[in-house]
């Protein structure tokens, strides 16, 4: 078994719009690859295709060797695929421990009827979530906001819990839509240490999909590049950088003017 | 240890209602209309907290509530009346009856979202009253005759465990579940949770309440018919949860004691009662839009030194 996800051919069509075609992808485990493209070029769309929040219409996508299409987002969630929001989606009046308490739910097994009689295994489970909930907070040093409710953080503590939410769901594969938007420099400096750092604690696979191109260029081993819906690139960063047909699209000025 | 002593907090205050409630109907101080205007309470303290599960955890906008509380009450007249089971167990099977008809609506209409879901849950309670209306066994459009067995110690259990019943599901993996879907269903969906589960569980147990609040209704008047079940019912309920604040448990029970004691005294002005009333709801969601209590509970101001304390 080689790839921990292969994606196929994949595509989908919204009426006569293909938004996205003919997708192709392979990452293994452990690789952290971005995927970048102009705006509309189909980046968030094949994040929900991944997701489960589209059903392809064409292809298949295969995660750990298991057929994803037709699962609902819960499903692929439960078979080890996580992601983070374009648009932060955070439980907002939910304190900032219960919102990485949510991501736990699945993990326990008690019904609702154990939660309604308060039976043993209702106090059991719900420590065990607290105290890995706790212990989540740690890791991303959000443990002193736990009992302020999560829309009263600020925005750069926002997209840490977002991320610190999707990880609690204990993915293989960590999907990041945007994770750098609307941050700073400084504060998309301390992003990147972040995500180095969960790789390798979480041994995890990390997709994002990124406009900062120095994040991109900065961290990722491999990029693949979208545009219009079709793949047009797929390569290490130098690879990308010199690619003619992503500075036709639009790589061209962004490189260039990083250097410069 | 902090939860243990709040259980014992609730269940020491209301053995304490209880008691005063009992001695004041026992002694004759409260006579027929107002001891029946405390069973009455209960009755809309049931139905409020009910649908705060399904409006205020769960955030599914239902307006036919008065349907399962139409369930609950024929199915429960019919058990006592005719078939001659004793009162307690037509309570459960109206709660029973009621849950299985919030499953059979739940399903198919919980897939639609905000005003959609309205509409559908609307239409779906008219649905259900005008089946009652058109039987002939329940007596149709004259409706059916109920001996009074409602008491006020009957109704207190049923409130009692009502309430404990929908804090602890809403205190638990799940009610974290329901308000992930209120705040945001995508995100919700994207952590793992079944959301169409946990809106038809949320759903089916609120209709199980409701029909439980149906069984101490039909026994409470002599008489129960379609018209009482009509969507204007339905909005009676939807003002408690509202009112008191969508979120909010306390604030449900709050309102619902408000609301039933005003409506009361109002009887006696019939020509300006629907005025009056109306105002005191316009003037509270003019000065409190969030309604009485917001998302909080009456216990959070108890710990709240603490809480504000271990947040900085």
């Amino acid at each position: 078994m080689g790839a921990l996800l292969e994606v196929k051919n994949a595509g989908i069509q919204f009426g006569g719009l293909k938004a996205v075609s003919g997708f192709n992808m392979e990452l293994n485990q452990g690789e952290l690859v971005g995927l970048i493209g102009p705006n509309g070029a189909g980046k968030t769309t094949s994040f929900n295709l991944l997701t489960g929040v589209y059903v392809p219409t064409e292809g298949d996508i295969l995660f750990n060797g298991k057929r994803l299409n037709g699962l609902a987002p819960y499903q692929v969630t439960r078979n080890g695929i996580s992601r983070t929001f374009q648009n932060i989606r955070l439980f907002s009046e939910l304190s900032v421990l219960d919102n990485v308490k949510v991501a736990y739910h699945s993990l326990a097994k008690h019904s609702i009827l154990s939660s309604i009689f308060r039976l043993p295994s209702h106090f059991s489970e719900e420590k065990v979530m607290e105290e890995k909930s706790l212990e989540f907070l740690k890791i991303f040093q959000l443990d002193r906001f736990k009992d302020e409710k999560a829309k009263n953080l600020p925005y750069g503590q926002q997209r840490r819990l977002e991320i610190a939410r999707a990880l609690a769901a204990s993915p293989k594969l960590l999907l990041l839509d945007e994770p750098a938007a609307g941050m700073n420099p400084q504060e998309t400096h301390e992003l990147m240490e972040l995500i180095a750092f969960i790789r390798k604690q979480f041994d995890l696979t990390i997709l994002l999909i990124e406009h900062d191109m120095a994040l991109v260029m900065g961290i990722c081993e491999r990029i693949y590049v979208l545009d219009h819906g079709q793949l047009i690139a797929a390569g290490t960063p130098d690879e990308i950088r010199n690619h003619p047909k992503v500075i036709e699209a639009y790589l061209g000025e962004e490189v260039t003017s990083d250097h410069a | 240890m902090k939860k243990v002593n709040k259980f014992w907090l609730f269940l020491i205050l209301a053995v304490l209602i209880y008691g005063i409630g009992q001695g004041l109907i026992q002694t004759g101080i409260l006579n027929a209309f107002y001891s029946n205007m405390l069973i009455l309470m209960i009755i809309n303290i049931i139905l409020a907290v009910s649908l705060h599960l399904v409006i205020g955890i769960t955030g599914q906008f239902s307006i036919g509530h008065a349907g399962f509380l139409a369930v609950g009450a024929y199915v429960s007249a019919i058990i006592t009346m005719k078939f001659e089971l004793p009162f307690v167990l037509a309570i459960i099977i109206g709660g029973i009856v009621a849950a299985l008809a919030g499953l059979l609506v739940g399903i198919p209409t919980l897939r639609l979202r905000g005003d959609y879901l309205a509409i559908a849950t609307l239409g779906f309670g008219e649905i259900i009253r005008i089946v009652f209306l058109n039987i002939e066994y329940v007596g149709g459009a004259a409706g059916m005759m109920v001996t009074n067995m409602t008491t006020w110690t009957s109704a207190f259990v049923c409130l009692i465990i009502t309430i404990l019943v929908i804090a602890n599901f809403t205190n638990s993996r799940h009610g974290r579940a329901c308000i992930a879907i209120r705040e945001n269903e995508i995100a919700a969906d994207a952590m793992g949770i079944n959301t169409t589960f946990y809106k038809v569980a949320a759903f089916a147990i609120g209709s199980f309440f409701a029909g439980i609040a149906g069984g101490l209704f039909s026994h409470n008047f002599y008489i129960i018919q379609p018209t009482n079940f009509g969507f204007l019912k339905s909005f009676d309920i939807l003002i408690f949860v509202v009112l008191g604040g969508l979120g909010s448990m306390s604030g449900s029970v709050i309102s619902a004691v408000l609301l039933t004691v005003i409506s009361t005294y109002l009887q006696q002005y019939p020509e300006t009662r629907m005025i009056i009333y109306s105002l005191v709801l316009v003037v509270v969601m003019l000065y409190r839009p969030q309604g009485l209590m917001g998302t909080r509970e009456i216990t959070d101001f108890f710990g709240k030194k603490k809480s504000v304390k271990g947040g900085n």
